[in-house]
């Protein structure tokens, strides 16, 4: 049980650590100047060149091989909604890690996204 | 097109094609490994399985939307706010449930469809707020 909950928390932190710290590269390089070829393989060079963008990439991929992991575990019954409280989870990491305005509107949503995902996965 | 109108509609087209290209990454995975078959779990089987998803054209396809989902992504948060743009991807599970029912004429639960309900109201409420509330910059040269 220990060793469900401690991948669980594995799982969480690197799949919203992953997000959020590629949200945060993402914001430092900034959005395209426009659609045209050139300006979009200067936007990716830049990603490309962006530590956090790395930083974010491993995290990922851990919490991806952790999601496997925990699949082979545990229950979807168990697994898919702690998968889908990574929204509540994102959504904290956003506003106190990322400074984002979160409005009670935005929590009210992102809560019923969460509910709505491990209801049609879960079936 | 006023400032705010342009950034939520940018926002609205890099959302649906983050939807289109996971949903058609995942299903062309899933074609790909059907044509492969089922992995032995021995070494020899995993490295079998290897060798045959790098010659399968389906999987490459497959990888092709998935980083494809990727960029729109990365794209997307660079001006937008994460907590806007992550509920607002799961409305690709609304439409898988909507393909499988008109495509593959599958039944789907009364319990499914709730969520999806919720899922739909709940990205209408996340798409009412705005789309950034931090200050995004401009990539240089």
């Amino acid at each position: 049980m220990t060793r469900l909950i401690l991948m669980l928390v594995f799982f969480i932190c690197c799949s919203t650590g992953g997000e959020i710290a590629m949200t945060h590269g993402m914001k430092q390089v900034g959005e395209p100047e426009s659609f045209r070829p050139r300006a979009l393989l200067r936007f990716i060079g830049k990603a490309i060149s962006c530590g956090w963008v790395w930083f974010a990439l491993p995290l990922l991929a851990a919490s991806f091989y952790s999601l496997l992991i925990l699949l082979s575990w545990a229950p979807l019954s168990v697994v898919i909604p702690a998968s889908a409280f990574n929204y509540v989870v994102g959504t904290f990491g956003a506003k106190y890690l990322l400074r984002e305005q979160v409005s009670p509107k935005r929590w009210m949503g992102v809560i019923m996204v969460c509910i709505g995902v491990t209801l049609v996965l879960l079936t | 097109m006023s400032h705010e109108r342009r950034l939520r509609f940018k926002t609205l087209v890099m959302v649906l094609l983050m939807v289109v290209c996971a949903n058609l990454g995942d299903l062309m995975l899933k074609r790909g490994m059907l044509q492969i078959g089922a992995v032995q779990m021995t070494p020899a089987g995993i490295w079998l399985a290897l060798l045959s998803t790098i010659h399968n054209a389906t999987i490459w396809l497959g990888i092709f939307f998935l980083i494809g989902f990727t960029f729109c992504y990365m794209t997307a948060v660079s001006w937008a706010d994460y907590s806007y743009v992550m509920p607002a991807g799961a409305f690709g599970y609304a439409v898988q449930t909507m393909l499988a029912v008109i495509i593959l004429h599958e039944v789907v639960s009364a319990r499914r469809w709730f969520g999806v309900v919720l899922i739909v109201v709940g990205v209408l409420l996340v798409g009412q707020t705005h789309p950034s509330t931090t200050t995004p910059k401009v990539a240089s040269s």
